[in-house]
């Protein structure tokens, strides 16, 4: 069974962004980019899918600009197959990622398509469930643990209120949250490998999606600060500004 | 202009978050209409008609819905959608799973997480864990969004007078099946609607240390309990304690931060609450730089004291 891992090049994790002085976006010149952290999680689950002898193929497929190549030589280090960069320059919206995605999905017929559940740049949680959506396909969002037996995946996904167990017919999405799995390391070997492994390259257009976004940012704000407190000097103290001061006890 | 809220419910009752996304589709404007796709869901039905602010409920009653499976629900949406201008969900686990796909099922962009209603066509909504926000406009003839509960006020739960219309319920997708359901049981108030939040990170160094240093303190205060990223990782606390940019976004009237450190993925969780209180042993934890009152102690002697004074 092929299983498809879409994966994103996004701002490290670790990275806190600037707002630009004339409010036209985030400033992300020069700063460190990195797989987003939950499409290591669904890198990694295909890996251990394939360890499993469930998978046999896994497909590492990213769409942006020239540099996701290095996103997708990681997930190759991690132990995709291959790897197909949708090339564009153009700011992609979920809609037209998902349509992307789709036109992947019916020219390589993989059976599961692991996303991420969120990326942390965006923050949409969108692009799995459109992408099932559009192939018709059932979807396991926000999952944390995955068990496939023929042709039926079984999904415990993380909820509101606690954990859901639901299982679909193959083919199906399956998005990940952060306790699915903790993804290994790249082994410099690996990594070495993943250089020699095929890498292709197409555009928007070879694919006949029209990638063009719907939604037009008009400016961006720093959120409004939060000013830094006082530091009380014992629990009385600190119960008495509760009390007294801010009134909430 | 006309708004169609999907429900979220559990059948019997309107989950809380239903009543923040009423008011942002009255900050939208027009008429107000309320979906709710459920099974023997009729008492659910009721309750959206009482809410202020809605003149219509939708009510769809089927046994593909008995599970709030996303696959029926986005279909039951787009079956409906017909002349609405707007298509609204909480973004919960629930709303996030099913607006994006009525999205995509219908061909428009989805907005997530919408903070603000500048127009009817343009929305804030938080990017990169809270640290921007985004003014967005949408082209798209029909607007589908999710709306952050925190920044809503609950429309009033009773007041309200709309009309119920039975709709025809969508049949099963056959794609998905509900298996079980593990709900975290507690008489405790809802994290996302609780007016005050004891919340533990790794510094508790335990499941049981978090209930015991914890428990008494929400006891006092009648409090929810919430956590880290780390804590629910570590065990301590079911998955739906999580609070951050990739958990459950809060804003109570008082939050009290104890062991954890203020990660920006926390803190994009809980920094609207209107009181932060942080009590960590490191001094410069960044937690302190956020909160309205910090205490520098170790949390295994500063807890049981307040608890003990309160
Ligand atoms: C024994 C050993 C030796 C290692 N030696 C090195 C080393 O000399 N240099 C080094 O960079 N890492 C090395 N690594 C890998 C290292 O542990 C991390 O996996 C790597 O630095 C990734 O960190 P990051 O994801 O934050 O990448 P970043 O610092 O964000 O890296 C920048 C970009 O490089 C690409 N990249 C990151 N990791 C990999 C990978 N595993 N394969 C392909 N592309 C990747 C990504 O596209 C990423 O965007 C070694 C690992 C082991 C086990
Ligand atoms: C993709 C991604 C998503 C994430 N999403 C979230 C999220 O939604 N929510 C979230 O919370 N995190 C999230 N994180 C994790 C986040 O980055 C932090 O790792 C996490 O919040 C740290 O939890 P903590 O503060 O409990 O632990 P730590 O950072 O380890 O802090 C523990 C603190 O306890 C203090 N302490 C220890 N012992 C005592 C004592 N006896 N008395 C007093 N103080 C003590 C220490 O001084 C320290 O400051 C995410 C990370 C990633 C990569």
């Amino acid at each position: 069974m092929k299983v498809l891992v879409p994966v994103k090049r996004v701002v490290d994790y670790n990275v806190k962004v600037r707002v630009k002085s004339d409010n036209s976006g985030v400033d992300i010149a020069n700063v460190k980019m990195s797989m987003n952290p939950f499409c290591e999680i669904a890198v990694e689950e295909a890996v251990r899918l394939k360890e499993k002898g469930v998978a046999t193929e896994i497909i590492a497929v990213s769409a942006g600009v020239a540099q996701c190549q290095e996103t997708l030589r990681n997930a190759m280090a991690i132990g995709a197959d291959r790897a197909i960069l949708i090339e564009t320059d153009v700011e992609l919206q979920p809609l037209a990622v998902a349509k992307l995605l789709k036109a992947v999905v019916d020219k390589e017929q993989p059976r599961l398509v692991i996303l991420g559940k969120q990326a942390i740049d965006d923050d949409a949680n969108q692009t799995g469930q459109m992408l099932a959506a559009l192939l018709g396909w059932g979807q396991a969002t926000f999952a944390s643990k995955v068990e496939i037996a023929g042709d039926v995946a079984t999904v415990t996904r993380e909820m509101d209120g606690g954990l859901e167990t639901i299982s679909l017919k193959l083919p199906c999405i399956i998005t990940t949250d952060l306790r699915l799995n903790e993804p290994r390391y790249a082994t410099l070997p690996n990594i070495m490998k993943a250089k020699k492994k095929e890498l292709a390259n197409m555009k928007p257009a070879e694919l006949g999606v029209d990638v063009a976004p719907r939604l037009t940012t008009l400016r961006v704000d720093e959120p409004p600060k939060r000013q830094g407190g006082v530091k009380v000097a014992d629990v009385a103290a600190l119960i008495e500004k509760l009390k007294n001061e801010a009134k909430v006890i | 202009m006309a708004n169609l809220v999907i429900a979220e419910h559990d059948q019997g009752s309107l989950k809380a978050a239903t009543l923040n996304v009423i008011s942002a589709a009255v900050a939208i404007g027009g008429d107000v209409h309320v979906l709710v796709a459920g099974h023997n869901a009729a008492a659910a039905a009721t309750a959206a008609s009482q809410v202020v602010g809605v003149s219509k409920v939708l009510h769809a009653d089927g046994a593909a819905h008995a599970n709030l499976l996303s696959e029926n629900a986005a279909a039951q949406v787009v079956a409906n959608a017909s002349g609405y201008t707007h298509i609204l969900a909480a973004a919960t686990a629930y709303g996030k799973s099913v607006a994006p796909r009525v999205a995509a099922l219908l061909d428009k962009a989805q907005i997530s997480d919408i903070i603000k209603v500048i127009d009817a066509d343009t929305f804030v909504r938080p990017i990169y864990a809270g640290n921007a926000y985004a003014t967005v406009k949408s082209s798209d003839s029909v607007k589908v969004l999710t709306v952050r509960g925190t920044a809503f006020a609950a429309a009033a739960k009773t007041g309200g007078s709309a009309t119920v219309e039975t709709v025809a319920a969508v049949a099963d997708s056959g794609v998905a099946s509900f298996v079980s359901a593990e709900v975290t049981k507690s008489e405790r108030p809802e994290l996302t609607a609780a007016k005050i939040i004891v919340s533990g990170g790794r510094g508790l160094g335990s499941g049981d240390k978090y209930r015991e240093v914890l428990t008494p303190l929400a006891d006092k205060l009648g409090a929810a309990l919430g956590a880290s990223r780390a804590a629910v990782d570590a065990g301590y606390v079911p998955n739906d304690y999580q609070v951050g940019q990739t958990g459950k976004i809060v804003a109570p009237d008082l939050y009290i931060a104890i062991g954890m450190s203020g990660a920006i993925q926390h803190l994009a969780g809980m920094k609207d609450s209107k009181v932060i209180v942080a009590i960590n042993k490191d001094a410069d934890a960044p937690i302190f730089g956020v909160a309205d009152y910090g205490l520098v102690a170790d949390l295994f002697d500063a807890v049981p004291e307040l608890v003990a004074k309160l």
